[in-house]
C-alpha cells in the first residue's frame, strides 16, 4: 500500500513540477483557449449567436472554452508517459520500489493539478466576457474539473500506453480530440443535427464534462434551444452528469493501470 | 575452465544466480548461467554486444523476468521479492534516465523520494553525492545543460542516494572520453573504500574489465570463463618473451634446446611464451650464451583471453570497437 501512495505522490510532484518549470508550456496553455474563446466568441459571434437561444454568446462559450483547456491537458497527458519511454527516465520510475498503478494514479493526480491551476488562471478572465463568479462557483467547478481531468488523462495514458513514439500519439489524439471537442457542443450546440451525429453527441462522454461546467456557470439549462443535454427524454441534472463522468472515469483508470503495468 | 564449477566467491554472497535463461521468442539469449557474487566485490560481466550482458542484469535488476532457472541480490528473490531487491539495488542503465527538464538536485530529490529515503537524510545525502561526483556548483543547473560525463557522474550519484547493497553499472563508461572513465573509476573505489560497496558491472573495454575482482567472460548467452584477470590470463598460456640477437637461428636453437622452450621466428626476432616472465628473465640472460641486442615482455591481456576462449576478437558493431580496442592499450 505504502508504494502504491508512495508512487502515486512522486510521479504527481514531478509532473507539477515539471509543468512550473516550462513557463513556455504554461503560457501556451493558457493562450490557446483564449485563442479560442477571441476567435470563435469574437469571430463568428454572428453566426453561433442565432444557436444559443438567446443566450449570450461569450456566456455560452467560456464554460466550454474550460472545458477543452481541461480536455486538452487531460488527453495530451499522456504524452508524457511516452516522452519518459523516450529519453529514458520512465526506466527510472519502473525500477523503483514503487507500484504501477501507484505511477498510474500519481500521473492522472499530477494532470487534474495542472488542469485545475490553468482552470484557475482563466477564471480571471470571467469577469471580462461578463461570465458570473462567486465563491460558490469555484469550489463547485473544483470537483468537476478534478473529476473530468480524471477520465480524460486516463484516455490519455491508456494510449500512451500502447503508442510507440511521440509522433503516433500526438496524432491518434488530434483524430481524438477535434472530433470529441465538436461532438461535446464546446464551441455551439449541437442541435438541428442529423441523427447520427446527435447519438454520437451522447455518447460522447465530453458532452457530459462540458454540459456539467456549463451548469456549474450558468446554473440548470432550459431542455430544447440546443442547450442542456437530453438523453431519451431526460434532461440530465449536475449530479448525474458528474456521477456518469466519475463512473467511466473510474474505468478508463483502471484500463489505464492494466495497460500500464503490462510493459516490461 | 571454470565452466562447470565456477569458484566460490570467498566472502558472504550477495549476488546468487543459478541456471539463469531468458527467451525471447526463439532466441535465447541468456542460457543457464550460474555465478555468485560476494559482498563487497567488483564483478565485471565482460563479452561483445549481444552476448547477453544487458538481458542478465535486466534480471537482477527485476526489470525482466527469467524464463527458467533463479537468481536472488541480498537474499531476496529476483520475481518474488521485486521491491526489496529494488530497494537493495543501484543502478546505472547503459543509456541516460535522467529527466532533462529538471536540474541535478530535483533530479536526485526524485529518486529520494521513490525510494523513501527518510527526510533527515535526504539533503545531506544529497549534499555528500553532488559533493563526490563534482557537481555542487551545478546542483541548480538543469539537466539538458550538462555534458555526457556530468550526466553519468549524476546518475551514479543517484544510484546511490538510497544507499544501495550492490551497485549494477551497465557499461558506465561506454561513450565518454578516456579522462571521464579514470574519474568514474576513481570515485568507485573510494566508494567501494568507504561503504563496502558490491558492484556488478558489464563492459567490453578491456581497462574496465582489469579493474574487476573477478571477471565472467560470456559469449553466445553461456558464461566461457570465471576468474580474476590475472588467473585468467595466466590460464592462456604465458607471458610471450621476444629477443633479437645477431643469429636468430642459433639463437632459436639454444632457446629450444637449453630452455626446453618452442621458439618461433618471425623477422630475425625469436619469441617464446614461458610462464612468468619476470622470474624467468634475470636467469635468462645470466645465462644465455649468445649476446642480447633486446628483450621485450609482454604480458597476455584479456584480448588474449577473450580471443583463445571465443576464438574471435571481442569487437563492437562498427564505430565503438575501435575506440575500445584502441583505448584498451593505454590503462
Amino acid at each position: 500500500m505504502t508504494e502504491l501512495f508512495r508512487g502515486a505522490w512522486v510521479v504527481a510532484y514531478r509532473d507539477l513540477l515539471t509543468y512550473l518549470n516550462d513557463r513556455f508550456r504554461m503560457a501556451a496553455s493558457i493562450a490557446f483557449p483564449l485563442l479560442f474563446l477571441a476567435i470563435f466568441g469574437g469571430g463568428f459571434s454572428e453566426v453561433i449567436g442565432l444557436m444559443t437561444g438567446g443566450l449570450d454568446i461569450l456566456q455560452f462559450m467560456y464554460p466550454g472554452i474550460i472545458a477543452q483547456a481541461v480536455l486538452t491537458t487531460s488527453l495530451f497527458s499522456g504524452v508524457s508517459v511516452v516522452a519518459d519511454r523516450e529519453s529514458g527516465f520512465l526506466r527510472e520510475i519502473l525500477v523503483a520500489p514503487i507500484s504501477r498503478t501507484g505511477i498510474v494514479v500519481g500521473k492522472v493526480i499530477g494532470t487534474a493539478s495542472v488542469a485545475l491551476i490553468q482552470v484557475l488562471i482563466l477564471l480571471l478572465v470571467a469577469p471580462i466576457v461578463s461570465v458570473p463568479l462567486d465563491a460558490g462557483i469555484v469550489l463547485l467547478l473544483v470537483p468537476v474539473v478534478a473529476v473530468l481531468s480524471v477520465a480524460l488523462s486516463g484516455v490519455g495514458i491508456l494510449i500512451a500506453s500502447f503508442a510507440p513514439s511521440q509522433q503516433g500519439f500526438q496524432l491518434a489524439m488530434q483524430m481524438l480530440v477535434f472530433p470529441m471537442i465538436f461532438l461535446a457542443g464546446v464551441f455551439f450546440p449541437v442541435d438541428r443535427v442529423p441523427v447520427w451525429m446527435e447519438v454520437l453527441s451522447k455518447v460522447n462522454p465530453v458532452t457530459y464534462g462540458v454540459d456539467a461546467v456549463r451548469q456549474v456557470f450558468l446554473g440548470p439549462l432550459p431542455a430544447g434551444a440546443g442547450l442542456g443535454v437530453t438523453v431519451l427524454g431526460h434532461t440530465m441534472t449536475l449530479a448525474q452528469e458528474v456521477a456518469l463522468v466519475a463512473v467511466l472515469g473510474t474505468a478508463l483508470v483502471a484500463a489505464a493501470a492494466w495497460a500500464f503495468g503490462r510493459q516490461e | 575452465m571454470a565452466k562447470d564449477t565456477p569458484p566460490e566467491p570467498l566472502g558472504a554472497t550477495i549476488i546468487d544466480v543459478r541456471d539463469l535463461s531468458r527467451r525471447f521468442g526463439s532466441v535465447e539469449a541468456v542460457r543457464g548461467v550460474t555465478f555468485g557474487v560476494s559482498e563487497g566485490e567488483v564483478f565485471g560481466f565482460l563479452g561483445p554486444n549481444g552476448a547477453g550482458k544487458t538481458t542478465t542484469i535486466n534480471m537482477l535488476c527485476t526489470l525482466l523476468r527469467p524464463t527458467a532457472g533463479s537468481a536472488s541480490v541480498n537474499d531476496f528473490d529476483v520475481v518474488r521479492r521485486r521491491s526489496d531487491v529494488r530497494r537493495s539495488i543501484g543502478l546505472v542503465f547503459q543509456q541516460p534516465t535522467l529527466d532533462e527538464t529538471l536540474s541535478a538536485e530535483q533530479n536526485l530529490r526524485f529518486h529520494a523520494y521513490a525510494y523513501g529515503v527518510p527526510a533527515e537524510l535526504r539533503e545531506r545525502r544529497i549534499d555528500e553525492l553532488l559533493s563526490l561526483v563534482e557537481l555542487g556548483d551545478r546542483r541548480r543547473d538543469r539537466v539538458r545543460t550538462f555534458s555526457g560525463g556530468m550526466k553519468r557522474r549524476l546518475e551514479i550519484a543517484r544510484g546511490l542516494l538510497h544507499r544501495p547493497r550492490v551497485l549494477f553499472l551497465d557499461e558506465p563508461t561506454l561513450g565518454l572520453d578516456p579522462q571521464t572513465r579514470r574519474r568514474i573509476w576513481e570515485y568507485l573505489a573510494e566508494l567501494r573504500a568507504r561503504e563496502g560497496l558490491t558492484v556488478f558491472m558489464t563492459t567490453h573495454y578491456m581497462d574496465e574489465a582489469e579493474q574487476c575482482d573477478r571477471i565472467a567472460v560470456i559469449d553466445h548467452g553461456t558464461i566461457a570463463a570465471l576468474d580474476t584477470p590475472a588467473a585468467l590470463k595466466r590460464a592462456i598460456g604465458g607471458d610471450l618473451i621476444t629477443i633479437a640477437t645477431g643469429d636468430a637461428a642459433a639463437a632459436a636453437s639454444e632457446v629450444r634446446e637449453r630452455y626446453r622452450l618452442s621458439p618461433i621466428v618471425t623477422d630475425g626476432a625469436v619469441s617464446f611464451q614461458v610462464p612468468r616472465g619476470e622470474a624467468f628473465l634475470p636467469d635468462f640472460v645470466r645465462t644465455f650464451s649468445l649476446p642480447l641486442d633486446a628483450i621485450g615482455l609482454r604480458h597476455p591481456t584479456l584480448d588474449d583471453v577473450f580471443l583463445t576462449l571465443t576464438g574471435r576478437q571481442i569487437r563492437d558493431d562498427a564505430g565503438n570497437g575501435a575506440t575500445s580496442r584502441a583505448e584498451g592499450r593505454q590503462p
